[in-house]
């Protein structure tokens, strides 16, 4: 029997924790396409890209009612910016779940942990849910815990690189001494590298880049899921480390125990 | 950084497989990035008063094409008709005329076109830092402006009179926008003017510059080729096809994060195939007249529309090729600093 209980941010409750980004596919029926068959319960949008009054497609139309929808703030380069876009969100599409990206820095698109903070504190007392972008450092997970984040987003790696989780030793800080979901969002390129991050115990993982750009997006998101299902399971069965399982005699201590 | 030999070698290389495997790396690296999306923007003319003399130009002071300026009631109509076809991506332009369009002018055009888009662009002459934080204030989220050539000398030959004869100044001008505030930045050559793989260097090694001193700014170029104007003998260098498919490639493979631009003014078959290699924003039913949308006709040749395609029709072609039209990229928030 599975045991494995939806994950919760904000009250709500979230049984798929394969959160989906919207920015970088092809198409948007294409991607409403990922969205239902897969059962996604978060995705995340680009208020930039939000248009009510398109004469083209507006892109929220794209995404069913029942998901979690999360305007991220695209764009932002201080964290002013960032609570302007959080404000404009929810004046123009009634959205209260906010996912803080502040980049100041358009080569490699790191987030500003400290601006990122300052927007977190600002928005929280706002009452929004707050989700920050963040480069995976303690001190800044520890500040935008207290400022009122509802859950931490560091980045596996480099944003659309694929290279996985190239910032795991930190991101396994912050999942033991953070007491708030922490999502691993950029840099997933494979759903094994989404297993993994679920294995040593993030609450959920999202990607775009890896989903959208493959031949068959539907399919990609279907094993995103899948494999971040697998880790979540194989977490809750806290599986022993290979390696860790035999061991066939106790060379340092043993002495104690000899007659 | 690349070096000017490797430029220059690569530029006279011949070998279609090299080509080929580096246009799949630049499209795989465009895709990433970017993503599978095209942004699309249009350009107004607002203008064509220009007080310098450029000897390529048929803006030039000296040429007598008929003088154009719209008040700012047919600068509303314009960007009416532009703003129903669906595009929200603006790019307003005017000849180099401070005179004629003073900054005044250029604050009344952009609050105008608050009301019509999401993104409003200026391609106007260099300005002072303060004028554009106070067009930043206004709503301007970019700015274009391109060196021509990079090299001195001939920067200094071609561009007879007017304030654009301060080679230095003008490259500074990405500079002082950047220091206003201004979120992006356009850059680029005209290409034909020098030789090719110098320029190139040079464009490469500003915006390496810009991207190192004014690393929140996003930066995009293009590369428009020169249309030579009848009746001028001077020596310029031609720019084929496969030059401009290596422009954009080498930009591509050194700078992954930067927009690459493709006006109308390159045909729609060039225009269709460089989507797949590192093309991100492309112009769509431009009309490059003065009050040209509300007349319904093209008159001046430099700025020349090759590709004449429907939004709808180029729509069409991008999702068949497997892109999403972006139209809108940006929602104006409140410039004003805290």
């Amino acid at each position: 029997m599975q045991n494995n209980p939806p994950l919760e941010i904000a009250g709500k409750k979230i049984k798929n924790r394969f959160f989906l980004g919207t920015g970088k596919f092809g198409s948007k029926s294409e991607m409403m396409k990922c969205i239902s068959e897969s059962e996604i319960d978060v995705v995340t949008v680009a208020m930039r890209r939000v248009d009510a009054d398109a004469e083209s497609e507006n892109i929220l139309e794209f995404i069913p009612d029942d998901v979690i929808l999360m305007v991220n703030t695209s764009g932002a380069r201080n964290a002013e910016e960032a609570i302007r876009i959080a404000r404009l969100a929810r004046e123009a599409a009634g959205v209260d779940w906010i996912k803080i990206e502040v980049i100041n820095d358009s080569k490699y698109l790191l987030p500003d942990n400290r601006e990122t903070a300052e927007a977190v504190r600002v928005l929280a007392a706002e009452g929004f849910v707050v989700l920050p972008y963040m480069t995976p450092d303690l001190y800044a997970a520890r500040e935008m815990e207290e400022a009122g984040a509802a859950a931490l987003m560091p980045l596996g790696s480099l944003i659309g690189s694929g290279e996985g989780l190239q910032a795991k030793k930190f991101i396994e800080i912050l999942i033991k001494e953070s007491s708030l979901p922490i999502v691993v969002d950029a840099g997933i390129g494979r759903p094994s590298q989404a297993a993994e991050a679920m294995e040593m115990g993030a609450s959920a993982v999202l990607a775009n880049t890896a989903v959208a750009l493959a031949d068959d997006p539907g399919n990609a998101t279907m094993a995103f899921s899948l494999a971040v299902k697998a880790g979540r399971l194989a977490w809750l069965g806290n599986m022993a480390e290979p390696g860790n399982i035999a061991s066939a005699s106790s060379p340092l201590t043993g002495f104690l125990f000899e007659e | 950084m690349i070096t000017k030999k490797e430029i220059s070698d690569f530029l006279a290389d011949r070998d279609p497989a090299l080509l080929e495997k580096l246009a799949a790396r630049a499209g795989r690296i465009t895709a990433a990035q970017f993503g599978k999306v095209i942004s699309l923007y249009a350009p107004i003319y607002l203008s064509n008063y220009c007080e310098n003399n450029c000897v390529y130009c048929g803006f030039r002071s000296s040429c007598g094409l008929k003088r154009k300026k719209l008040t700012p009631k047919q600068i509303e109509s314009e960007m009416k008709i532009v703003a129903g076809s669906g595009i929200r991506n603006i790019l307003l332009l005017t000849g180099e005329s401070r005179k004629m369009s003073p900054v005044s002018y250029l604050m009344d055009a952009v609050k105008i076109a608050g009301k019509y888009f999401s993104s409003i662009s200026l391609e106007v002459y260099p300005l002072d830092t303060d004028e554009y934080l106070e067009l930043y204030k206004a709503g301007v989220d970019g700015v274009t402006v391109y060196q021509e050539t990079y090299d001195r000398n001939r920067y200094d030959e071609l561009h007879l009179s007017g304030k654009k004869k301060d080679y230095d100044y003008r490259y500074k001008t990405p500079e002082r926008v950047a220091l206003s505030g201004i979120r992006m930045i356009s850059m680029g050559i005209l290409t034909g003017l020098s030789k090719l793989g110098d320029d190139l260097y040079d464009l490469f090694d500003h915006l390496n510059f810009m991207e190192r001193n004014y690393p929140g700014v996003e930066y995009s170029v293009s590369f428009p080729r020169l249309i030579i104007e009848p009746g001028d003998e001077t020596d310029y260098h031609k720019i084929t096809d496969m030059d401009l498919v290596k422009c954009i490639i080498l930009t591509r493979l050194n700078f992954p994060r930067v927009g690459i631009n493709l006006s109308t003014r390159e045909d729609a078959s060039l225009r269709d195939h460089a989507l797949h290699f590192g093309i991100t924003r492309i112009s769509a039913a431009s009309n490059t007249s003065v009050g040209g949308y509300v007349e319904g006709v093209q008159e001046d040749p430099q700025f020349r529309v090759k590709d004449l395609r429907s939004l709808k029709e180029i729509e069409k072609v991008l999702r068949a090729k497997g892109f999403d039209p972006v139209y809108t990229d940006w929602r104006r928030i409140d410039n004003t600093p805290i």
